[in-house]
């Protein structure tokens, strides 16, 4: 017994120096990497106490009621937020439902019955699309798109859809091309790689097993895809539009370009508006006291509504992964 | 490796040459002025081995790093009160001069073919005056056949000193928009139709873009996009172009010593050739810069810009300072920087 225990000593030795140094090592890093961590949270927290700081005497002069006034009078310091809050949910609506549909395809058609053969080109396609620089898109919508729709897109919706009862206002008024639906229109192909990089992915992570049986019983595509991929992937989908529409509130120069920069708020969708990110990149540079400080309580609401519609997608997406299996 | 160490030793060298040794000359403020100031920096560099870190960051902005001492200088299209100059100890002066032309896209007129008068121009903007046939424009021009068009007003949709120097000259000709609206680097657009286009290029972009549209340009982009401008009735009743001879002849007919701080307003002045939208670009300095070496680099740089940089600002469309005056910033305001 003894021999043994003096024999297995001087490695047991050696193994104990090896384990404190690993400890050691462990130690540090899991400082290190958590230090790093913090730091995105002291930059996030930075960002909104310095955020509230200047924001401060608009806040403290409108209170609550900064964002439902609808007033941007610079020469007289009379500011609300509703006129840019109206053009930033508005637009993005806008962008929502015209992406989203044509997203849904997309990913369907890549998941379901595209060739294997197209599939990685056309993959690539969309997620090339979304490298592409906003400002390019901004440029395209006011060179390109804006008189196009003028001449051709604006008169058509005017003399079909204004021409119903309800929504026939939101046709309305003059076609100069730019405006708050030529911005949503811009916006959805900005946002669409996005949506549907996100909805291929989540349609993929369908357990094979499961579509094909449904095949088995007979199904056609379209049933598949409504009774199996969609409960299945339900809220990773939902998840990927809100991340969608994340982007779509925070976008600013596509927007700035094509949306026509008004600060008034009119029931036609032709009209020129404005959104908060629009009105923070046209106003900031020439901005002082006062109006510099009502900029800042607007980006600080723009904060809030994007911290709301992202988290919601982050709970939804948790909540997709943890129901539906480990595949990541 | 070598080339990396020698790449990080020089971006070293420029960061110090930047900051201890101050060779250069700093300045921080409009837009309007930079690409003269720019031009005038690199032949003044060539010159004299000088060069100048201008940042054009917007007045307002200029304002800020001025009275923060992050700059030798400040430059700004709007002029600070004599009030302000006073409480912040700092001297004034004019440095180029420039115009802001109305501009329209309307087929079948030739540039400068349309007459318009100022308190129409304001009528416009109000948006009490939205079809190109309306009867106070007919007026205006008789024996033009205008169509019936809708008007689109076309602003610029960031601050800038552009828009100052318009709603300025629109606050001096109607007393409507004077009590409605007033001036501003960026104000509230009454028009219905009213779009709004970032910078020079997007107001231009906007005019180009959409049949019967009016907006307002600086002069270089007028020339450059070869736009449709308005002849504009001034002061004293007669219907100029814009070009460098109306813009100096507005420079010409200011009392520039009538305000404290140079801060006269060019807009609807007095002349027969004046053009009434001329603004100048100010620059702003300390009367005691904590560092007078640097202040001393800036007089020389704009004393030796005055003498030789006018042929530069020319063919940029910018209007160089009559000598008269260049000689009276000299002897009464640097004379104040101490």
């Amino acid at each position: 017994m003894g021999s043994i225990e003096q024999a297995s000593h001087a490695p047991d030795h050696n193994m104990l120096s090896v384990v404190k140094r690993q400890r050691i090592q462990d130690f540090f890093f899991h400082k290190i990497t958590l230090s790093f961590s913090l730091l995105v949270l002291f930059a996030l927290l930075g960002i909104i106490i310095s955020l509230l700081i200047n924001a401060w005497p608009a806040l403290a002069k409108f209170g609550f009621q900064f964002i439902w006034r609808v007033e941007w009078d610079i020469v007289n310091d009379e500011f609300g937020a509703a006129i840019a809050i109206f053009g930033t949910l508005v637009s993005a609506l806008i962008a929502l439902v015209i992406a989203v549909p044509l997203s849904f395809g997309i990913a369907l058609f890549l998941t379901e019955t595209c060739p294997m053969y197209l599939r990685r080109p056309l993959g690539t396609a969309i997620e090339l699309l979304a490298a592409v620089p906003s400002i390019i898109y901004g440029m395209f919508g006011l060179f390109i798109f804006a008189p196009l729709f003028a001449e051709y897109g604006q008169p058509a919706l005017q003399s079909t859809l204004g021409k119903m009862p309800i929504i026939g206002g939101l046709f309305g008024g003059a076609m100069n091309g730019v405006g708050i639906l030529a911005a949503g229109i811009v916006l959805a192909f900005m946002i669409l790689p996005f949506i549907a990089a996100v909805m291929r992915d989540v349609f993929e992570i369908v357990p094979p097993i499961l579509r094909e049986s449904a095949y088995g019983l007979g199904c056609t595509t379209w049933e598949v895809v409504r009774s199996i991929v969609l409960p299945y992937t339900q809220k990773g989908v939902i998840g990927g539009v809100m991340l969608g529409l994340g982007r779509a509130l925070g976008e600013t120069m596509a927007v700035t370009f094509v949306i026509g920069n008004s600060q008034r708020l009119s029931a036609s969708l032709f009209s020129p508006g404005t959104t908060i990110a629009s009105t923070l990149a046209n106003e900031f540079g020439e901005a002082a006291d006062f109006h510099l400080s009502t900029l800042f309580a607007l980006g600080f609401l723009l904060f809030v509504i994007t911290f709301i519609v992202l988290s919601l997608a982050k709970i939804m997406l948790i909540r997709a992964e943890k129901a539906k299996g480990t595949k990541t | 490796m070598l080339k990396m160490k020698s790449v990080i030793a020089a971006l070293g060298l420029s960061v110090l040459a930047a900051t201890s040794w101050a060779a250069d000359i700093t300045g921080a403020g409009a837009t309007f002025p930079y690409p003269m100031y720019a031009k005038w920096a690199e032949a003044y560099k060539a010159a004299t081995g000088t060069g100048l870190n201008y940042q054009s960051i917007g007045s307002s902005g200029g304002l800020k790093q001025i009275r923060a001492k992050t700059v030798t200088f400040g430059a700004s299209d709007a002029p600070v009160s004599g009030a302000d100059l006073e409480k912040d100890s700092m001297v004034q002066f004019p440095a180029i001069i420039g115009g802001t032309v109305p501009v329209v896209n309307l087929d079948g007129f030739k540039p400068g073919e349309l007459r318009i008068s100022g308190p129409v121009l304001a009528d416009i903007y109000m948006g009490t005056v939205t079809k190109w046939n309306d009867a106070k424009l007919a007026a205006l021009n008789p024996g033009k056949k205008l169509p019936d068009q809708a008007i689109t007003v076309v602003h610029r949709a960031d601050g800038s000193g552009t828009t100052f120097n318009f709603t300025d000259y629109l606050s001096a000709v109607s007393k409507d928009w004077a009590d409605k609206v007033g001036k501003g680097a960026a104000v509230k657009w009454p028009a219905d139709s009213s779009v709004g286009g970032k910078g020079n290029e997007g107001v231009a972009a906007n005019v180009n873009r959409v049949k019967g549209a009016v907006g307002y340009v600086e002069y270089a982009y007028v020339k450059k996009n070869n736009m449709n401008f308005l002849q504009l009735q001034n002061a004293s009743g007669k219907y100029v172009s814009p070009d460098d001879l109306t813009f100096a002849a507005a420079a010409a007919g200011a009392d520039w010593f009538s305000v404290p701080g140079m801060g006269v307003s060019m807009v609807n002045a007095k002349g027969n050739d004046s053009w009434p939208i001329s603004t100048a670009s100010f620059i702003l300095m300390y009367k005691k810069p904590a560092d007078k070496a640097a202040s001393d680099e800036v007089l020389k740089f704009f004393d030796w810009a005055f003498k030789n940089g006018k042929k530069m600002a020319s063919d940029l469309d910018y209007v160089p300072l009559p000598d008269a005056l260049t000689q009276q910033i000299r002897t009464k305001v640097w004379s104040e920087i101490k």
